[in-house]
């Protein structure tokens, strides 16, 4: 890891963001359970310290694409939690509209190509990002997030050919969870590490503690610099752990309690930071509490605008399938 | 001075060139669309033009590149992306209907996915089962796409002009047997909108609705079967979504009688959608049963002795109008 010092301002701000992921996802379960969240939710404790890693290299202008597990990504990278709750709930006022929910969580205005239901669907769109970042002669850079099961699709082989041939600047970001819904890693590939994988398309491949919030951003800023100066794609394998399961009502058989009351105990990226945070004196233990009591606030307020809000009008159904209207009969319907 | 005359392949190739250099934006990617010039010769000359980075020679990968394609127009290019074949969709077909098709909805009206997907349909080269397909009718199955499928030069250049300039997903269907019919075409840049069909043939006794190279097949069996005093209607709906509703209903009204012309197999496709929207919303205007052409339910054999079998012929749609006429 590099010596160089990160801004105090940007180390609080990755407790901070790290605290609203860890809050807001442990309220969406407890909100899932009481039936108020239709749907399929998947949550992201645990992983906080990949998103918050990665997304402390990035400006507004750069953009990612996300995952199924997409809160996390969709906070990170700036996105309102008012709005990600609405969304939750289905109302008018969430990110979506309403339209997308908990798997399509997205917010173009903030560099977030959004959240994706399918494994490994994302991955070409950052790769597409990053070619018109090229075109434009910008030294904008995407980040495409994906799972360990992702790196076994088409789109994680094609997408890293492409990029590596057409050397764009995009940073391919494995969340290794070590689970494909119940399949563990060892069972999913017969090599090591996902970052292995870099090297069959002239890729770097870097894995790191995603537990580790600071060793994430290290990496990730060598990864967003090299994009930066043309130098194109990096394959980063961050090895994590998800708390919850796969989806929120997974009944768990393929993992024993034990196992995740190791990682929680042993491994929780928010317990790991704080300690440094604590020990490097950048912040005294009432500091973080502040921080604490403030997201606790926000996740109320943002709950109860979600609660408070309204749903959409049935008509809104027939909105937004598409942009340019024209003659004819676009979007169909039967008149009796 | 007479109408320039050029083929489908030079209009869709001027389309192209007209667009490129009128906004930087817009880029072309797919498999040999470069110093190849594409295989049926649509890029030909651009690479020249406008260089290898707007003009992206891809590797074989067309989930890979459709998708970023989606991730170039959802930051704000217009990339024209070329699938060489319609058949082959199946290996991208996600990153279509579930990601190009649905981000604007999914994403509540925030994402804007300006791409245009060119590809290649049609049988009559012994290109077998795999190369010969008339597909549209599954991307016309999905909402948010656009589907435009032209049968002459001049709608090939207008709605390519129209569909790189539209904000939406388009696929650009073009029928490989319509490459080399030629056809006057404006030098200038026009745009023949989309969701406006096109009557190719005006007539009162029998509407023929007939897509890509079935227009041109029908309108060969209008001016026989005129000399019989059958006088046939042709329309031509040029996009299939979004469709032309009134020009359909509208010549249907005129003339009582109904066939429908297409490539497409015979179930759950264009021709039965025409089918059921005239039983719903014309019945009352029809005088005898609606017709249908279209392949058989097999898929597209190779022999010369089979295939002219498979493919919808003059002589089928001669029969079905004969028999509409009948009943």
């Amino acid at each position: 890891m590099s010596k160089e010092e990160i801004p105090k301002e940007k180390l609080l701000w990755m407790y901070e963001t790290m605290v609203r992921i860890r809050k807001s996802e442990e309220e969406a379960s407890k909100h899932f359970a009481q039936g108020k969240i239709p749907g399929f939710v998947h949550l992201y404790i645990g992983e906080e310290a990949v998103a918050v890693g990665a997304m402390a290299n990035l400006r507004d202008e750069d953009v990612i694409t996300s995952t199924h597990r997409g809160h996390g990504h969709f906070i990170a990278k700036g996105g309102d939690l008012k709005e990600l709750w609405a969304e939750l709930y289905g109302k008018r006022t969430g990110t979506c509209k309403g339209k997308g929910g908990s798997m399509h969580i997205a917010d173009l205005r903030k560099g977030e190509l959004g959240a994706n239901g399918i494994v490994g669907g994302g991955i070409p769109h950052a790769v597409g990002a990053a070619l018109a970042f090229k075109l434009s002669k910008s030294d904008r850079v995407s980040i495409a997030f994906f799972g360990d099961g992702a790196s076994n699709q088409q789109n994680f082989h094609e997408g890293l050919n492409l990029a590596s041939v057409w050397k764009l600047p995009v940073i391919f970001l494995c969340e290794n969870n070590q689970y494909q819904i119940s399949l563990p890693y060892s069972k999913q590939q017969a090599i090591r590490s996902v970052a292995e994988r870099g090297s069959a398309y002239g890729v770097p491949g870097v894995e790191v503690d995603g537990q580790d919030v600071l060793a994430v951003y290290e990496v990730v800023k060598e990864a967003v610099e090299r994009a930066r100066r043309g130098e194109g794609p990096t394959l980063i394998e961050a090895k994590t752990y998800r708390y919850m399961g796969h989806f929120e009502g997974d009944p768990q058989v393929y993992r024993k309690k034990e196992e995740v009351e190791w990682w929680r105990k042993n491994k929780d990226p928010i317990e790991i930071f704080k300690k440094r945070l604590l020990d490097m004196g950048i912040a005294k233990e009432s500091d973080l509490k502040n921080i604490e009591a403030k997201v606790d606030a926000e996740v109320k307020e943002a709950v109860k605008f979600a609660e408070e809000s309204p749903y959409p009008d049935p008509k809104e159904l027939y909105d937004d399938v598409f942009s340019t209207p024209t003659k004819g009969v676009l979007v169909w319907e039967w008149n009796f | 001075m007479g109408e320039r005359m050029i083929t489908f392949a030079e209009a869709l190739n001027e389309a192209l060139d007209q667009m490129m250099a009128k906004d930087e934006k817009v880029i072309v990617m797919g498999e040999d669309v470069g110093v190849y010039g594409g295989v049926f010769g649509v890029t030909k000359g651009l690479i020249e033009k406008y260089g290898p980075e707007r003009v992206r020679d891809t590797p074989i990968a067309e989930s890979g590149f459709i998708g970023a394609g989606i991730g170039a127009a959802a930051v704000g290019y217009r990339p024209v992306v070329e699938l060489m074949f319609i058949d082959f969709l199946g290996v991208a077909f996600d990153q279509i209907y579930n990601q190009a098709a649905k981000m604007r909805y999914m994403f509540g009206g925030r994402a804007k996915i300006p791409l245009v997907l060119r590809t290649v349909a049609g049988a009559g080269f012994s290109a077998a089962a795999q190369h010969s397909q008339s597909l549209h009718s599954i991307f016309v199955h999905v909402p948010g796409l656009k589907v435009v499928m032209p049968s002459t030069p001049y709608d090939a250049k207008g709605l390519l002009i129209s569909s790189i300039k539209d904000d939406d997903p388009v696929i650009f269907i073009e029928h490989k047997g319509l490459y080399g019919i030629k056809g006057p075409v404006p030098k200038d840049e026009y745009e023949v909108p989309l969701g406006v069909a096109d009557v190719k043939r005006k007539g009162k006794d029998v509407t023929i609705v007939a897509t890509a190279a079935m227009v041109h097949k029908s309108l060969r069996v209008a001016e026989k079967l005129a000399k019989e005093g059958v006088d046939i209607e042709v329309v031509d709906p040029r996009s299939l979504k979004p469709l032309d509703l009134d020009t359909i209903l509208g010549s249907i009204k005129k003339t009582g009688r109904l066939v429908v012309v297409d490539e497409g197999y015979p179930r759950c496709g264009f021709a039965t959608d025409i089918a059921a929207i005239a039983a719903s919303m014309a019945f009352r205007d029809l005088k005898a049963p609606v017709k249908l052409v279209t392949p058989p339910d097999t898929p597209v054999p190779f022999s010369p002795a089979l295939e002219p079998e498979w493919i919808p012929s003059e002589n089928d749609i001669e029969k079905a109008v004969r028999k509409t006429v009948e009943d």
